[in-house]
């Protein structure tokens, strides 16, 4: 069966690649995008959320903020304008974050404020979303149940 | 030779001249990692850039002119009255002729190349000798962006992008370019000029015309020429940074080497002036002992 080859790149770096991959589903800007190979033509906008990509049985996570997915002969390509693997997101940061966003969002503030206030709630939560996802499957592995230790 | 340098002055002198070329030298070397990264950023930003640039060209070439003007405002061309140059320059010295070169060139740009007058330019620093220069000598100076990173992210140049972007679509100035200096190898760089706005579709290469767009092709090309310009302004800066350093580096070897060159001098000149000494000191003393030997005599 045909295979997916996906990359996924910002302004800044490759942030992931793969040419054995069995399906996408990217967080489209009018709903989810679920891709498999043999896809037709497509360009798609893009919102913030996460993205996974499936391998056989395994599953691998992105957040992804914004930017443009295209798919065409089986290459999945996502020009992203911030992405990040589940591996480089630091939990507690995220958690912070979404903290420090939502007690910004309990004040009385200016208009603008809160609408930046609620970007940086969401951008905190996906990042929460993604990171903890794989932890889980990581602690489903290895049977710990402890903080997870330096594994890739 | 002067006569009235005494050896110890010498040697003092070149041993403050080697710490000179210790230092040089290692300058150098900080700024050859700096460039190699510099460079790498510039090598793993280019997939990005491409691909926005193929999907503009694409798309661009889908619309109509009429169209352009009415929905693409980063597109449209208009009579040029005011123009926003974004002049890029280190913060640091100790770069050889960097920034006179690029401020040389912004002069020429500004004074020959475009026909408006000088009261209609609205200069962006980007640098702290670009905007040093500015200050000094009265140049219109809107805003200045200064000590950015030396390995500076796309985050670091959306406030750039953004007045650009802002000015030309409320009609404050109709046009606008970045100078910059571009790499080319270690030991060539040059300034260029690059016309950011309004946007100059690529060339188009058909690749996507028969694509599904999501929600539309107009809206994707509305998204994707703000990236563009972050895209082109940001590759502008990572040139800028790998130039400015490999001009460091270069101007750091050859003060290390004009350093070693001086020292050579020196010790030949110091080792003249040891003989000279002793040659006197023996001089006197056989004068001294003839005086002695003729009285006794």
């Amino acid at each position: 069966m045909a295979k997916l080859k996906v990359e996924v790149i910002t302004g800044e770096r490759v942030v992931y690649e793969a040419d054995d991959v069995d399906m996408v589903i990217a967080p489209g800007a009018e709903g989810a995008l679920g891709i498999l190979p043999r896809h037709a033509p497509l360009i798609s906008l893009l919102s913030m959320g996460e993205m996974r990509i499936r391998k056989g049985n395994d599953e691998q996570s992105l957040a992804v903020f914004g930017g443009f997915i295209e798919v065409a002969n089986n290459v999945v390509r996502v020009l992203a304008d911030t992405a990040e693997r589940a591996e480089e997101i630091d939990l507690a940061r995220a958690e912070e974050a979404r903290q420090r966003a939502q007690a910004r969002l309990q004040q009385r503030t200016a208009e603008i404020d809160r609408a930046r206030a609620e970007a940086a709630f969401r951008r905190s939560l996906i990042r929460l979303q993604v990171a903890r996802k794989r932890r889980a499957r990581q602690g489903m592995g290895s049977g710990a149940s402890g903080p997870i230790e330096g594994q890739g | 030779m002067p006569q009235a340098v005494t050896p110890r002055e010498i040697r003092r002198r070149i041993r403050s001249i080697r710490n000179t070329a210790q230092i040089t030298r290692a300058m150098e070397m900080v700024a050859a990692s700096k460039m190699r990264r510099a460079q790498q950023q510039v090598v793993s930003a280019r997939p990005y850039a491409e691909r926005i640039r193929l999907m503009i060209g694409d798309l661009a070439a889908m619309t109509s002119p009429a169209e352009e003007i009415r929905t693409f405002p980063l597109l449209a061309k208009r009579p040029i009255r005011r123009v926003q140059v974004i002049l890029i320059t280190s913060d640091r010295g100790l770069a050889g002729a960097l920034n006179t070169n690029l401020i040389r060139r912004a002069v020429e740009f500004m004074t020959h190349e475009r026909p408006e007058p000088l009261e209609n330019f609205d200069i962006v620093a980007v640098g702290r000798k670009g905007r040093d220069w500015l200050v000094r000598y009265g140049w219109p100076m809107v805003a200045e962006f200064t000590r950015l990173s030396d390995n500076p992210t796309i985050e670091a140049i959306r406030p750039i992008a953004e007045i650009a972007t802002t000015d030309f679509i409320n009609g404050k100035v109709d046009a606008v370019f970045v100078i910059y200096m571009h790499f080319i190898n270690t030991l060539r760089q040059e300034p260029r000029v690059l016309q950011l706005l309004p946007i100059e579709p690529p060339e188009e290469v058909g690749e996507i015309a028969d694509y599904i767009f999501e929600p539309s092709p107009a809206a994707v090309l509305q998204a994707l020429l703000p990236r563009f310009i972050e895209v082109q302004l940001y590759r502008a800066l990572l040139e800028a940074v790998a130039s400015e350093h490999s001009a460091r580096m270069v101007a750091m070897r050859n003060a290390t080497q004009n350093a070693l060159d001086l020292v050579d001098e020196l010790t030949l000149t110091y080792n003249k002036a040891r003989q000279a000494q002793i040659t006197r000191e023996v001089s006197e003393i056989a004068a001294g002992a003839n005086a002695l030997g003729s009285v006794q005599a």
